[in-house]
């Protein structure tokens, strides 16, 4: 029942190794891309599920209001900053492959290497 | 202690960071590059200050906004990142000062304001890497750096540059996730992120087992991003296709600053934490380390291609500095940090050598510059200066790290007479590469059909002569390099018994 209960590890684990097959096994560079992504969101729900704490609400202080369990605000805000620092990522590494499309004509990596081979 | 100088650190990242937007502003292109310069200029004189500051004794931290530290970001300079510091804005300077002729000869002249806003923005955050004490920050700072460097690398003039800075994307993206996995894991166990505080807490965490996983992934993260071998395939071709001046920048110092902190957290978070970690650590690197020296040596010797040899040549010596790293002593942590500093001197005055003969020759391989000496007898004479810094030939700066690498080996028994041999063997192969190239650039003949006569620009050929007066000076006056390594060592150090 242990293993059940820490379901949200067991989708980090596996996210993580689907986007890691993808970026090793794939040789379409596109592919290898969003194996990548897929990679880095698996670590946002690693940060993202750690904040929760069992019974706590959002870190809103009131007044008046106290003994109130919060979940924990800074995961979340971590994980803001590196939401966008995967997404400039992707953009980066999406114009390289569209640099390398006009280049080679090619997105294949075993049809580059032949290229650059020759 | 007067009024302004504790806010050197933030001033250390927010000086090229702030001018790298401006500098995309400046149309006429001689106006980006001075700016850019400037910037780095600036940089480099607060690095001085720093590096001056900590001889003193003095101790800089850096509330960010004024949060108290470990809620807030700390800032904080001590002799090992004052020392990175140095390699990081110096390299900078020099490839900038040196650069504008070779970036004029690569990048389009309408691109140039934004190369340059690049330029800054790794500047600004290979600087910040070293300067910060909290971990999600250095992350932030190593894909600021990262980032701007994929585009750096991919302004190339050869089409080969853009699957090459695939490859280093991918493979630095990776490093950087696993490094972000690590720091998870470790908030998760000690809900902190500033470094001294993590180091306390660790203390109170009763299971163990999830910060082990978190040392392995920040240990292979920033292997990744150091190169280690055999993780240094991204290496070769990023260094050899990017445009000359990035190379210089890159080569002499992004690698320098992953292995910094890969040192800082094995040694400052993980050892005092974990039982055993320095012999694990130990046994992991110092392998590695010996096969990084060997076959990067090895396959530097086979090579045509200048760049790809000296870039072959880097591992090898990322493998020297893990190599006294592994050793965890005194000695050997003193002749890691040493010889980051003294390898940066001697591979950015060849990356500036090598520039120096691309803007002359046909191409960098071995057939180009056939004879190249005949014309350009100062670039090559500054090459055979580095060259030998590079070899280790006693009164330049190489030789000193080298020394001081051998004596720590010879500490450690037979096992040290082991590395001592490989360190010989590897310097023997240093020889043989580099006499390579000087071989080639003296007593070959011209190829047909070329006929340069000219020296190379005399901006570049100055600070060309510049890095590789440095090596010899480096070579005699010891004393600022050893005093910091020796402090940095003693710092890492302080919590083994």
């Amino acid at each position: 029942m242990e293993l059940l209960g820490l379901y949200h590890y067991w989708v980090f684990a596996v996210l993580l190794m689907i986007g890691f097959y993808a970026v090793i096994a794939k040789p379409n560079l596109f592919k290898k891309l969003i194996g990548l992504s897929i990679f880095q969101s698996a670590v946002f729900l690693l940060y993202i599920t750690m904040d929760k704490v069992e019974g706590g609400t959002a870190p809103i202080l009131q007044d008046g209001v106290s003994d109130v369990l919060y979940s924990n605000p800074l995961p979340q805000v971590l994980i803001l900053t590196a939401i966008v620092v995967g997404i400039a990522t992707a953009a980066l590494g999406l114009g390289i492959v569209v640099r390398i499309k006009e280049e080679y004509g090619s997105i294949e990596e075993d049809e580059i290497q032949e290229i650059d081979r020759q | 202690m007067t009024g302004w100088s504790h806010h050197l650190p933030a001033l250390q990242v927010i000086v090229p960071m702030l001018v790298a937007p401006l500098v995309t502003l400046l149309r006429p292109r001689g106006l980006a590059w001075a700016a850019a310069t400037m910037a780095s200029l600036l940089a480099f004189a607060i690095a001085i200050a720093l590096t001056l500051g900590v001889l003193d004794g003095q101790k800089f931290s850096y509330l960010m906004g004024a949060w108290p530290a470990p809620y807030g970001i700390e800032l904080g300079v001590d002799a090992f990142s004052a020392l990175t510091l140095l390699i990081v804005t110096g390299a900078s300077t020099l490839a900038l000062l040196a650069g504008r002729h070779s970036v004029d000869t690569e990048i389009e002249p309408d691109r140039q304001p934004l190369f340059y806003a690049a330029w800054l923005l790794v500047l600004a955050g290979l600087v910040g890497i070293p300067v910060s004490a909290d971990a999600f920050n250095i992350f932030v700072f190593m894909e600021i750096s990262s980032l701007a460097s994929y585009v750096l690398i991919a302004g190339g003039p050869n089409r080969r540059a853009l699957p090459a800075v695939f490859k280093y994307l991918i493979m630095g993206t990776i490093g950087a996730t696993f490094y972000l996995i690590g720091v998870g894991l470790i908030y998760l166990m000690t809900g902190t992120l500033n470094l001294a505080d993590m180091e306390l807490r660790i203390h109170e965490v009763a299971d163990l087992k999830p910060i082990l996983v978190a040392a392995a992934f920040i240990t292979i993260g920033l292997a990744l991003k150091a190169a280690m071998f055999p993780l240094h395939a991204w290496l070769p071709n990023a260094y050899t296709y990017a445009p000359n001046a990035v190379t210089v920048f890159l080569a002499a110092c992004a690698t320098k600053v992953a292995l910094y902190l890969l040192l800082r957290f094995d040694f400052f978070v993980f050892q005092p934490n974990l039982v055993g970690h320095d012999v694990q650590f130990a046994y992991f690197l110092m392998p590695l380390a010996v096969l990084a020296i060997l076959i990067g040596s090895g396959v530097a010797l086979f090579e045509r291609n200048l760049k790809r040899l000296l870039a072959y040549s880097s591992i090898a010596q990322i493998g020297y500095i893990l190599l006294g790293a592994s050793l965890v002593s005194l000695a050997g942590l003193t002749a890691s940090v040493l010889h980051m500093f003294n390898h940066a001197l001697a591979k950015g005055a060849l990356f500036l050598a090598v520039a120096a003969l691309a803007t002359r020759c046909s191409g960098i391989r071995l057939e180009n510059i056939s004879g190249a000496a005949r014309s350009m007898p100062w670039t090559m004479g500054a090459f055979v200066v580095a060259g030998l810094s590079l070899i280790g030939v006693p009164g330049t700066a190489g030789f000193v790290s080298k020394w001081y690498l051998i004596s720590a080996a010879l500490g450690e028994g037979l096992l040290g007479g082991v590395l001592v041999a490989v360190i010989v063997i590897s310097s023997l192969m240093a020889v043989v590469y580099v006499w390579r190239v000087v071989e080639a650039a003296y007593f070959g003949e011209a190829p047909a059909g070329f006929a340069s006569t000219r020296e190379a620009p005399p901006a570049l050929l100055a600070v060309t002569w510049a890095a590789a007066l440095a090596n010899v000076y480096f070579g005699l006056a010891t004393s600022l390099p050893v005093t910091l390594s020796t402090s940095a060592a003693e710092q890492l150090l302080r919590h083994l018994p």
